[in-house]
């Protein structure tokens, strides 16, 4: 709004809002508006490429969207017919479009259930698990990072780097397997890696669908505190996948920042080190690690399928995975459009808090 | 001569640093010893390498992780700064010293509001809260002339101008009150006319505020005008130091003279520029023969002839059909909406044999008029004659395999990026020859090569090495041997020293000089440079925004400039005139009439 | 030109040597491809041969690596993995390499709309997460080896894509290669003789990388049944099956497949760094 005025009302504006608020971000309006309208063309794309993926690619469709493994010949006409396999691509696409659009996503013959119906109930647990992944993988490698670029050259940093290199080598199932034969089998310190929750307690009433949060709500504590349980190592294992990329970055980001000139100005100014590291180093040390985040969380949601496997997590992962094994290909659908969607929203996410913290992304350029 | 009672506000005794480099130990200040009073504005002059700057980091602290000071002390108003702890030193930066750096666009936190980073340096040294630190950080603005200082508090760095983000960076410097403020090269990097306001700027906050200054640079000619003593430094040594008339009436040292000489002034000519003792006899080892020289043009008509040459960028906007949707007010253009006039229908002749100046700042089009001539943009309208024949509006893709292309040739402003960073010097200059003249034979090849380096003076031995295994000068050279290599009709001369060392300065000019003499050549010389102008070329045309406003004789120009522009700029040149006036032996500058 | 690539891999041998980091990640490379050469004729056993009366045996002096549920010797199979890993590895990353430098970089020096349809494309491939849709295209094109290559080139495109656009288009600005069009060198010699010696260092770096990830890509789609498929050896499929034996306390048969695959991986990030290393230009 504020970019398009002429300068004179900017400026009386701009006084104004000095009296009640610190700064108001330039622009920022016009650049939500502006992402938010990138993001749709980009939507569109994805419904498209799953299209062309699921139903343009296999052989026969219809025995692929079947709702059993081995269809009778009335079965793969009727099946052929809804799809509308007869009619031409631009009208399959149509047919297709339609039926997104009315959310029926088809039926998963491998639980009897309708697929939007699978995804909705068992989205939580994927993210509750991705998003405590992230946080922890965050609590460890930023603090590393800043770390290893402060101490540059040392043996911590050295250590470090070596450490996260290691983590990123080894595949997500091998960590997972690893880490569960060490702390379940080996030591008994973590419960069986079946499920969220040991079986013998109730769940919390579904409120949000994160246990974490849903047990709190209710104050079921010993709820609490088996999901929680449950939680550590499969989210430790994804955590150590991402830790290499983070690290490395911010590292590098804060070597990058701490040799600028304007750091070296903030010193020369007398600012004090608490000053100079945290508001002018570490804040714009941020920006890149932010535009890795986009990477690392395609990375975390890729790996989502076969961490859930491991460790026999109920969430979309190892939905469309058992679909997938048993040739029911609705799920596997289902689960990619979701996919996509999520890394959408993700990134748009992102790229917002990108313009927030840095005012020359808002530029209209 | 005046001897001063009190003691000096910061004196500098026998200080020696060095760096730990992977090549070894290196001395970058050797016995350096100086001081400085309260209210005098003293000039730390020297090239690069001499230590200047050094010198104002070690006062600081700041050195990097790899300096050391070895031996000497720093005393300001008594203490010892060497001996001081973290909490101390930070203490005086910034409130008792503070220091001004060079680009002042990357001095700034970019993701931080100009007045918060002003209220932080405040609030660090007072223990005013953050609204009074704001307000204290509107004042310091003001007090730097900047206008409407209460809108500018919350602008970013990237939205202000060169000369703005330095007076920013100047506000805060002084937004405590320092009683000595060291400005490392603040000017360097800015227009003229900015300069000259950055520097007067400067001068007047030192005097009001009894404050002292340390103004480092590598231009004589700031230095004679605004500092009260000057000091020369060479290669981590002071070489001279003194009152600035003296030094700059009655050098003693060589180097003094020799950096002296080399600056070029109001009425030197381009061989002053190098000492006698310097100055060689220049001979062509092999003597160019009819066919090595290119075509020239029937005499009488003018190798280089423009007519109406108009350039346009496009501008980036948010699409017009986007705007409509949202309901938003267009804005309002005449004609060439989304478009921005960087050159405007210029007009101009370049005679066989002549060297003409193309002067502007930044934003004049005076770099884009040179890519245009060059044929690396194609020109929206206008024409452009080399030697008779039309090339406006040929494809700059498709030019560079026609046969005009080795007619027409550029020198890059900056040597180091001009050179491909994997290639050898030799390779560089054999490029054009291998693809302009079709030369593949290495032994005709090598001749050829040869012979040019001995034209530019450029020692075979170097040919084997990488750009970065090359000095300043010497990277300056093989840009112009490999301009030169296909003997041109036109060479374009864009900013060929503005990176140089003045004393490499004054070697590239003479051998320009020598070689456009030798070989025939003409000069389109753009610079910003007004005294550099004046000593290489013949005629000079003054572009600002697009356009010529005004052209003429050199000579005459600057004898009787028409243009209020052209005066403006003429003013702004800095200049080492002294009389000494009979009566009470002082200095009078005799720039400003 | 010949004197360029013996010059070249002088300087190489004498960069390698300097480091002792570079030195270890060549060698493991080496070894590994090696193995992948001639593994399987060095090891004492053949990979499928199956003996029941020795399942589950732990390492040993006769089988090193201990065997698994069926008899079959762990360290021939993970040897015999190691071809085929790389294998996988070498022509997906060969494919989206060619392919997405060529397409990238004519994209990165043409700019246009050529630029504009050609991130398009990309960012249309991107828009799932890699692994995601390396599944779903193995899922819909057929769950067989040349499906798994062709799913991780595509998967992998985007990212050389952007990648050579971006080194290309920077460089484009760069006056060294005006100087080079002033010289009178044409579209084709300057992206060949300007452009590309100074854009590949950097491509070669995220190369290796790429590898690595690669060779991790293939064994998790092998992992969850996708592609290579039992009774082949592949370090995805051990672990797979050894999972469930492994909870039972036979830790053998996913340790050292599963060390093996971090080695490779890790020995491919290491060479990144020492190839770094290897191309500054300042060293010389």
């Amino acid at each position: 709004m504020f970019a398009a005025l002429p300068t004179q009302a900017h400026a009386r504006l701009v006084r104004h809002r000095m009296l009640f608020l610190k700064e108001i971000p330039m622009g920022l309006v016009n650049f939500l508006l502006r992402r938010l309208l990138a993001a749709i063309p980009t939507v569109g794309a994805l419904v498209v490429a799953t299209f062309v993926i699921m139903r343009v690619l296999p052989g026969d469709p219809a025995i692929f969207f079947a709702s059993s493994p081995v269809p009778t010949a009335e079965e793969t006409a009727y099946v052929r017919q809804k799809l509308g396999l007869d009619r031409s691509v631009p009208e399959q696409l149509l047919i297709y479009l339609k039926d997104i659009g009315s959310a029926d996503l088809g039926m998963s013959f491998t639980t009897g259930r309708p697929v939007l119906t699978e995804l909705r109930e068992r989205l939580p647990a994927s993210l509750e698990l991705a998003t405590v992944a992230l946080i922890l993988a965050l609590t460890v490698s930023i603090p590393l990072g800043v770390a290893a670029a402060i101490w540059s050259g040392s043996l911590f940093d050295h250590a470090a780097r070596i450490i996260s290199s290691i983590g990123v080598s080894m595949p997500t199932f091998v960590t997972g397997l690893i880490l569960t034969y060490v702390f379940f089998l080996w030591l008994g310190l973590a419960p069986e890696p079946v499920d969220r929750i040991d079986m013998f307690i109730t769940a919390p009433p579904r409120i949000t669908g994160f246990l974490l949060i849903d047990s709190t709500l209710s104050g079921d504590w010993a709820a609490l505190q088996s999901a929680a349980g449950r939680l550590v190592l499969p989210s430790v294992t994804m955590a150590i996948f991402v830790l290499s990329p983070l690290t490395r970055m911010t590292r590098s980001a804060m070597l990058g920042v701490l040799s600028s000139d304007f750091v070296r100005t903030a010193r020369a100014m007398g600012l004090s080190d608490r000053t100079v590291y945290v508001r002018y180093a570490f804040r714009n040390a941020l920006l890149p690690v932010l535009t890795t985040m986009g990477i690392v969380f395609s990375t975390m949601l890729g790996s989502n399928v076969l961490v859930e496997r491991v460790f026999g997590w109920p969430g979309i992962g190892s939905f469309a995975l058992n679909a997938l094994v048993a040739s029911d290909y609705a799920p596997v659908q289902g689960f990619v459009l979701l996919m996509g969607l999520l890394l959408i929203g993700i990134n748009l996410a992102i790229d917002v808090a990108y313009g927030l913290a840095d005012p020359r992304a808002r530029r209209a350029s | 001569m005046l001897i001063k009672t009190e003691p000096p506000l910061l004196s500098i005794d026998r200080l020696a640093v060095e760096f730990v480099t992977p090549n070894g130990r290196v001395r970058a200040l050797d016995d350096v010893s100086l001081q400085i009073s309260t209210g005098e504005i003293v000039g730390v002059v020297g090239e690069s390498g001499s230590g200047k700057s050094v010198t104002a980091y070690s006062i600081l602290g700041l050195l990097p992780a790899e300096a050391n000071i070895t031996s000497g002390s720093i005393t300001y108003l008594g203490s010892a700064l060497r001996e001081l702890g973290g909490r101390e030193l930070k203490a005086i930066r910034g409130s008792e010293i503070s220091m001004v750096f060079q680009s002042p666009q990357t001095a700034l936190n970019p993701i931080r509001p100009v007045g918060a980073q002003i209220a932080d340096v405040v609030m660090a040294h007072s223990p005013l809260n953050r609204a009074q630190a704001a307000a204290r950080a509107i004042e310091a603005l003001r007090e730097v002339r900047i206008n409407s200082p209460e809108r500018r508090v919350h602008a970013y760095p990237f939205e202000l101008s060169g000369g703005m983000c330095q007076r920013s960076v100047i506000a805060m410097a002084l937004a405590c009150a320092p009683r000595l403020l060291l400005a490392d090269e603040p000017t360097t990097g800015l227009d003229v006319t900015t300069q000259r306001a950055i520097m007067d700027l400067l001068v007047e906050l030192t005097r009001s505020r009894g404050m002292s200054t340390m103004f480092i640079t590598h231009d004589l000619g700031l230095a004679a005008q605004y500092c009260d003593r000057v000091i020369i430094m060479q290669s981590g040594r002071i070489v001279e130091q003194g009152l600035t008339e003296q030094i700059f009436m009655t050098p003693r040292q060589p180097y003094t003279r020799r950096l002296l000489s080399a600056t070029p002034q109001a009425h030197t000519k381009l061989i002053d520029l190098i000492p006698a003792s310097e100055q060689q006899v220049f001979k062509v080892s092999s003597p160019l023969t009819a066919a090595s020289k290119p075509n020239r043009a029937a005499v009488g008509s003018p190798v280089l002839r423009v007519r109406g040459l108009t350039h346009e960028y496009p501008l980036h906007g948010a699409p017009r059909s986007l705007l409509r949707l949202l309901g938003r007010r267009q804005r309002s253009d005449k004609d060439g909406a989304n478009k921005f006039r960087a050159v405007d229908g210029l007009s101009f002749d370049v005679a066989q044999g002549e060297c003409v100046g193309l002067v502007g700042e930044s934003g004049s089009g005076k770099t884009t008029t040179s890519r245009l001539i060059a044929k690396l943009v194609r020109p929206t309208a206008g024409s452009i004659q080399l030697n008779g024949e039309e090339i406006a509006d040929a494809d700059p893709r498709a030019f560079a395999r026609s046969a005009m292309r080795r007619v027409v040739q550029i020198v890059f402003q900056d040597p180091a990026a001009s050179l491909d960073p994997r290639r050898t010097a030799f390779e560089a200059i054999a490029d054009p020859l291998r693809r302009l003249e079709g030369i593949r034979r290495p032994a005709e090849l090598g001749r050829r090569i040869r012979d040019i380096c001995d034209l530019v003076e450029l020692r075979p031995a170097l040919l084997g090495r990488y750009p970065h295994q090359l000095s300043g000068g010497q990277k300056a050279r093989v840009g112009i041997a490999r301009a030169i290599s296909v003997y041109p009709a036109l060479v374009i001369l864009d900013e060929p020293t503005s990176a140089l060392d003045v004393s490499v300065q004054a070697v590239v000019l003479n051998q320009l000089d020598r070689l456009k003499r030798a070989l025939g050549l003409s000069y389109l010389f753009v610079s910003h440079d007004l005294n550099v102008v004046r000593l290489m070329c013949d005629r000079v045309m003054v572009m600002k925004s697009g356009s010529i406003v005004e052209q003429g004789k050199v000579d005459d120009l600057f004898r009787d400039p028409q243009h209020p522009y052209t005066k403006s700029l003429l003013n702004a040149i800095p200049r080492i005139d002294f009389e000494v006036d009979a009566g009470s032996g002082a200095k009078q500058l005799s720039n400003f009439p | 030109m010949m004197q360029r690539i013996s010059a070249l891999l002088s300087h190489a041998c004498r960069m390698v040597a300097r480091n002792g980091v570079s030195l270890a990640a060549v060698g493991i490379v080496t070894l590994l491809l090696c193995l992948a050469l001639v593994g399987p004729m060095l090891t004492a056993y053949p990979p499928y041969v199956t003996d029941l009366a020795n399942v589950l045996s732990p390492p040993g002096r006769l089988h090193w690596f201990g065997t698994d549920q069926l008899g079959r010797d762990v360290l021939s199979r993970v040897v015999a993995s190691a071809r085929i890993d790389l294998f996988v590895a070498v022509c997906a990353v060969a494919a989206s390499f060619t392919v997405g430098v060529g397409i990238g970089g004519l994209a990165g020096y043409l700019g246009g709309a050529f630029d504009l349809w050609t991130s398009r494309v990309a960012e249309m491939v991107q828009v799932f997460p890699l692994f995601v849709l390396a599944m779903a295209l193995v899922a819909a094109l057929g769950n067989d080896l040349r499906n798994v290559v062709l799913a991780t080139a595509i998967v992998n495109l985007p990212f050389y894509i952007r990648l050579a656009r971006v080194e290309v288009g920077v460089l484009s600005t760069q006056l060294f290669v005006e100087a080079a069009r002033v010289a009178g060198n044409g579209d084709a010699r300057i992206i060949s003789g300007v452009l590309l010696p100074n854009v590949m260092p950097n491509l070669m770096i995220q190369l290796s990388v790429n590898l690595g990830w690669a060779i991790l890509n293939a064994a998790s789609l092998s992992f969850i049944g996708l592609g290579i498929r039992p009774p082949t050896a592949e370090w995805g499929i051990m672990v797979a099956e050894g999972a469930t034996q492994a909870m039972a306390g036979h830790w053998w048969l996913i340790v050292f497949p599963g060390f093996a695959l971090a080695l490779a991986v890790f020995a491919f990030n290491l060479l990144g760094d020492a190839l770094r290393d290897m191309f500054d230009i300042r060293s010389r």
